[in-house]
């Protein structure tokens, strides 16, 4: 693929040295996070710092696991708060007390995995209609998803939360997770996957007898796994990510996500930067760990939803 | 019979496109309504106690005369200005120094430029905060080691430094899609061009310029646009790291005080969406010129 002979100039040699340089200066937060949570405080707050721990401790996550605590789960009847008295929901299992940061983990991962399911099911069939079906108002829809695409999307969270409250889904995590799916990106990049599909494929499904369904599950659905792949860890990351729509829409302690609760840590006691560097890495590491799994998936996700973009 | 199948088809295309419109109808088109239509009002969260009425353009004008508002705009343009095209030619930059090398070593590079936006934002802004810190942090030691400082200076409490300090962190949470889809479009490159263009004897710069450049025009768009998108929104770094001081409100940050935070108007959301519809014009207009000028070249 690459042209035949790789000259070694010296161009080539300095601008390697370059990367090299800069992907370690872009590797070090990263690293500052892991080795601070692993740092004692007193080494923290020293002036001149430690590039390698001297002392290594869990203190820290500790002291972060004890300093506040929430139930594991609480399970309540769907939609109770809408005729509940006082708009809360009512639960009918409430797990054991544990380390909030563990529920937020547990919510955030909840949250990420629903919106991912979601999204996709409902993007892989809205993609297939619009590239593969002649249809009134065809143009339009499409202008219309790409004009929002367009769109800051923090721009409608403000006027997102007068709807959400009408609804009395505050505080509640599928507060999150509905505009996430209603995000039409998903639609976008599903559709430029399903343009692939030959015409004549399908016409021949018709021509068997296959109903609708049918046709969609066993032939559509496997030409476009690539893209479902994409679209599902793509959505999973931007969804765990999304720190200002899970800020505006949850409200107590017990329904945070991980972002969300050392953002609030961060604003109590900021003056512990062990406590505050244990949360990160306990933020960061889950969401890094899927990423280099899924990465293959993901660059190619990015790539297509930019082709004609 | 045919007009019996178009029917047919539009039904069954309805019936596809029926679960995502559920939601992107009732959770992004009319959000988008709501914003517009309090835009024109003087609606407050606790509209309970104070009634909306209609004001028409007032909230709009008030927002010219808004010398914070004034403040967050420059603020925010500066922010675009300056991370629209330093993240454009960085990853352009990356891209072709990176995209011809071994596979490993590729996707090495490219998960490296990526995992800042990964991390999440919270994760990041905790420990560039450290690192800025004006006590503890490890920019004041270096630079000081270095001898280009000779006290501590607090970065993100100094109205000098506080912007550039965040700028610097948008830049690395910006440059990781960018350069994917750089590399994946030099990849893309039509390769007899190239080598007709060396035959004849181009230099590797002439080819970069004159065959390469142009092909990548789409991507150059995009990038464009979304990383103008994206410089508008900043919004978690200055929530967590300046709450607005030391000269780093933006529209966005302004938008979220305004509508949730403000005591004295206790939530002035009419107000606040009236800046949003601002906003959303100024990418709307941005972005409309950048398609200009990437259409004429």
């Amino acid at each position: 693929m690459n042209s035949g002979v790789r000259r070694t100039t010296p161009y080539r040699v300095a601008s390697i040295i370059i990367l090299v340089i800069l992907a370690l200066l872009f590797l070090f937060p990263l690293y500052w996070i892991v080795t601070g949570s692993l740092k004692p405080v007193t080494e923290i707050l020293n002036p001149t710092p430690s590039f390698f721990p001297k002392e290594f401790t869990l203190n820290n996550f500790d002291r972060l696991f004890s300093k506040r605590t929430a139930p594991l789960w609480e399970l309540a009847v769907p939609f109770s708060s809408q005729f509940s008295a006082d708009h809360k929901p009512i639960f009918f299992s409430v797990g054991p007390t544990v380390p909030a940061a563990f529920r937020w983990l547990i919510n955030t991962v909840f949250m990420a995995v629903a919106a991912m399911i979601l999204t996709c099911i409902t993007a892989s069939m809205a993609g297939y209609a619009l590239a593969k079906k002649r249809f009134r108002g065809r143009g339009l829809l499409f202008s219309l998803i790409v004009c929002a695409m367009a769109l800051p999307k923090q721009v409608i969270l403000i006027p997102l939360i007068k709807e959400i409250s009408a609804l009395h889904m505050w505080d509640n995590l599928w507060a999150v997770i509905v505009p996430t799916v209603g995000w039409p990106f998903g639609v976008f990049l599903m559709k430029q996957f399903s343009e692939g599909i030959p015409g004549e494929i399908l016409e021949a499904a018709r021509i068997d007898g296959a109903s609708e369904a049918k046709t969609f599950t066993t032939v559509v659905l496997p030409m476009v796994q690539p893209g479902i792949g994409a679209l599902a860890i793509f959505t999973f990351i931007n969804s765990w990510n999304d720190y200002f729509l899970q800020l505006i829409m949850l409200g107590s302690g017990s329904n945070y996500t991980i972002s969300l609760g050392i953002a609030t840590l961060q604003s109590e006691t900021s003056i512990d930067l062990g406590i505050l560097m244990a949360g990160a890495a306990l933020a960061a590491a889950p969401i890094i760990i899927v990423f280099l799994i899924f990465q293959k998936y993901f660059t190619q996700g990015i790539t297509m939803g930019a082709v004609k973009g | 019979m045919s007009r019996e199948l178009a029917r047919r088809e539009t039904v069954s295309a309805y019936l596809f496109l029926l679960p995502s419109l559920i939601f992107f109808v009732g959770f992004v088109v009319i959000p988008m309504l709501i914003c517009i239509g309090y835009s024109f009002t003087n609606a407050n969260m606790n509209s309970k106690t104070v009634a909306t009425t209609f004001v028409a353009l007032q909230n709009f004008v008030d927002l010219w005369k808004d010398e914070t508002f004034l403040l967050a705009l420059k603020n925010t343009f500066l922010i675009v200005l300056v991370s629209v095209p330093t993240v454009c030619l960085f990853s352009l930059w990356v891209g072709s120094a990176i995209y011809n090398l071994k596979g490993p070593v590729l996707s090495a590079f490219r998960c490296i430029f990526y995992l800042p936006v990964v991390t999440g934002s919270v994760a990041v802004t905790v420990v560039w905060k450290w690192m800025y810190d004006n006590y503890t942090g490890i920019l004041n030691y270096v630079l000081k080691g270095a001898g280009l400082i000779d006290k501590n200076i607090n970065f993100l409490g100094d109205e000098r430094f506080a912007l550039w300090c965040i700028i610097l962190i948008l830049f690395t949470t910006s440059v990781g899609q960018p350069i994917v889809l750089y590399v994946s479009a030099l990849g893309n490159v039509d390769h007899s061009l190239v080598e007709a263009a060396k035959v004849d004897g181009a230099t590797d710069i002439q080819v970069f310029w004159r065959i390469k450049w142009p092909q990548m025009m789409p991507t150059t768009l995009y990038i464009l646009v979304i990383t103008t998108i994206n410089s508008f929104q900043c919004f978690a770094l200055i929530q967590l790291l300046t709450q607005g001081g030391s000269g780093t409100n933006t529209v966005m940050y302004y938008i979220y005080v305004t509508a949730f935070k403000m005591t004295e108007q206790q939530g002035h959301f009419g107000y606040a969406n009236a800046m949003g519809v601002v906003l959303a014009i100024f990418i709307g207009i941005l972005s409309a010129v950048q398609f200009r000028l990437a259409k004429e070249k």
